[in-house]
């Protein structure tokens, strides 16, 4: 309520200052009609197309821009939410306000009662219910606008095929998981190709308490995601020993209770943070420990946000964050200023503090260090002939080729274990071991990176005879 | 996304300033038949699975030959306290791997300082010093050095890490007891000799 009405009056106290008499604005650039149709849209008007009439002070393009082109490329564009928690509910009010016209959301978590302090998309009577389909409900009721589609989809990202994120313009990440950043990072990147088609911009917000970042990853162009993985701070740990003899802290308790007690009386069942009998034994397991040591302020909030390794979220670190990201999502489709290059830290510790700069793509990054090449094997190869093709083909000699897909290992080296079990394949025939274009991923010792190869199979399916092998080698 | 036309086509001309490309490789992969896709943890993991390089005392079996992700280790010390014992471990990678460690366990019932009797592995960089940076390379050599040299100073068997302080005879004693499947201290140990 407040949060969608604020979005509003904020900018209709920005938009007086694009009026002609502050910057000299040029009367006799009209709005398209188009965009007062309505009130409603009069308000989008407001919001997002007029300030698009005037050319940005930094707009890097000004000949080619066209505030035409603009108001359509955000009107016709498609943007990918990835998730609708704290991030993704600011992310999505701004996305529709701001007047973009086609969204898909996807989030695979339902809602819990202690998401309703910040995530304001979603009521008590929505508790239990999918985050992304709430979410989309409520923007539609709220903004009654028949051009508008919101589109939900309740699972994982893994779930979509890779086809799916090809009609994005952008997609946007709101995500508290790593792996699922990882993932889409990588998909993103995987998508595009030699001649750099399929190139779409993700954009990333994450936060954690006080702190956040916002980055703009062109897959291939700039650093991506896993060019960065070691900025990442770990997750809190405590050393065994401690836990085990010298604990001090109400932490040491619990993580003694979770990581050497639970796999003792529960051995095989993996515990499960959001079963409220698991929690129970967890926290009364912990409490009993730092009653034995003296140690004060095991709580049962305590114990799960140790457990579940929860840093508290604050919901105007979100609401900052996904300002920024929906800012560069805006800036990418409307070629209207330039856009963040290429990462933003925002850290409201201590006052606040925000550091821009230009993270550098990691040359021997696992995932944008090299994009798939698509190479071509005769049908009647065996996985040998087809590895020393490969050997020679490539720039860079290798030595000791090791060859998996996603769901196979086709040949390892090393250790002897995975030799001895891979060397059948061997003699194999390529294409009966691999689907035409599936992803080879080859690594090898004197690589410093690893290659992704795609095959296209051609020719026969059965060796030709000695000679016109011969002939065709010539 | 002028910026991003713009920054496509100077990677595009840098690209074909370095006339790189082999004659056999085309340029057509717009169909992606499969869905099945590489994910980062297993870009890592290959790497480091196939580019080991430890010692001879130890070795990994993979019960099933496809999963790289869980696997056994065993460790034959050449030396020192538990000199040619044979000690099982199972190793779990999951797959935010290598923002996650493997997880190590040990999975015979041992007399050692730094591993406790239900076999878990007191190791700093398998936890609080662990960092992507690191390897598996490093997690297996850090484990077979644990066989090497015992650290007393952070026990998890407190038994064992204060009797390898004050009596270091009475240690390797109970090391060969237990490693021969008996009791020390009215502990079973499980025999791996
Ligand atoms: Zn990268």
């Amino acid at each position: 309520m407040t949060s969608t009405g604020k979005g509003v009056t904020v900018c209709a106290k920005v938009c007086p200052a694009y009026n002609t008499h502050v910057y000299g604005f040029d009367s006799s650039l009209s709005i398209p009609s188009i965009f007062t149709s309505s009130l409603y849209t009069y308000k989008l008007v407001m919001t997002s197309v007029f300030p698009l009439l005037k050319i940005g002070p930094f707009n890097e393009y000004p000949d080619e821009y066209s505030s035409v082109d603009a108001a359509d490329a955000l009107r016709n564009s498609k943007v990918l939410v990835i998730g609708a928690g704290g991030l993704g509910c600011e992310i999505l009010k701004n996305l529709a306000l701001t007047g973009f016209k086609s969204i898909e959301v996807i989030d695979m978590d339902t809602i819990d009662i202690s998401n309703l302090n910040r995530q304001f998309l979603f009521r008590e009577s929505d508790v239990g219910r999918p985050k992304a389909e709430v979410a989309a409900e409520f923007i539609r009721q709220r903004i009654r606008d028949p051009s508008l589609s919101i589109v939900p989809f309740f699972g994982k990202i893994q779930d979509k095929p890779l086809e799916y994120y090809k009609q994005f313009t952008v997609v946007i990440c709101g995500l508290d998981s790593v792996e699922a950043r990882r993932w889409i990072n990588a998909t993103l990147v995987g998508l595009v190709d030699e001649e750099l088609n399929n190139l779409i911009p993700l954009v990333d917000g994450g936060t954690e308490g006080f702190r956040g970042q916002a980055r703009v990853i062109l897959p291939t162009l700039t650093s991506c995601y896993e060019c960065s993985l070691d900025m990442l701070s770990t997750k809190q740990t405590y050393p065994v020993c401690t836990i085990a003899n010298t604990p001090r802290l109400p932490e040491h308790c619990i993580e003694w209770a979770n990581a050497l007690e639970w796999p003792v009386h529960f051995s095989g069942l993996k515990f499960d943070a959001d079963n409220p009998e698991h929690l129970d034994w967890m926290y009364e397991a912990s409490l009993k420990r730092a009653k034995l040591f003296n140690i004060k302020g095991v709580t049962r909030s305590l114990t799960l946000g140790v457990v579940k390794n929860i840093i508290p979220a604050i919901a105007a670190t979100n609401a900052i964050v996904a300002a920024s990201c929906c800012n560069e999502v805006f800036k990418i489709v409307t070629n209207s200023n330039p856009i963040l290059n290429n990462y933003m830290m925002y850290s409201g510790d201590d006052s606040i503090f925000t550091y821009t700069f230009s993270h550098t793509k990691k040359k021997d990054c696992s995932v944008c260090g090299n994009t798939a090449k698509t190479t071509i094997a005769q049908k009647w190869w065996t996985l040998q002939d087809f590895i020393s093709q490969l050997s020679k083909n490539q720039e860079i000699q290798m030595k000791r080729p090791s060859l998996t897909t996603s769901t196979q290992q086709l040949y390892l080296r090393a250790p002897e274990a995975l030799e001895e079990a891979t060397r059948g394949n061997l003699i194999k025939k390529l294409s009966d071991l691999i689907e035409p274009m599936e992803e080879i991923l080859v690594t090898d010792p004197s690589l410093p990176i690893s290659l992704k190869v795609r095959v296209h199979f051609e020719g026969p399916e059965e060796k030709p005879d000695t000679i016109s092998a011969l002939m065709s080698d010539v | 996304m002028l910026k991003i036309r713009q920054l496509q086509k100077k990677k595009l001309e840098e690209a074909a300033a370095s006339a790189a490309a082999t004659a056999d490789i085309t340029g057509n992969s717009s169909t992606i038949s499969s869905n099945n896709k590489i994910t980062p943890a297993q870009l890592r993991l290959q790497k480091d699975i196939t580019e080991l390089d430890i010692p001879k005392s130890i070795k990994l079996t993979f019960p099933n030959s496809s999963d790289l992700f869980n696997f056994n280790l065993s460790i034959t010390p050449q030396q020192g306290y538990y000199k040619l014992g044979t000690f099982q471990f199972t190793v779990e990678i999951n797959g935010n791997f290598p923002m996650d460690p493997p997880r190590i366990k040990c999975s015979n019932k041992i007399y050692h300082p730094n591993i406790d009797l239900s076999g878990n592995v007191c190791l700093n960089i398998l936890r609080e010093d662990w960092s992507p940076v690191l390897n598996l390379n490093s997690v297996l050599i850090g484990l077979n050095f644990l066989f090497l040299e015992p650290n007393p100073n952070d026990p998890l068997n407190k038994d064992a890490a204060n009797v390898l302080v004050k009596n270091k005879t009475l240690f390797a004693k109970n090391v060969r007891d237990s490693m021969r499947g008996g009791y020390v201290d009215q502990e079973y140990y499980d025999r791996i000799v």
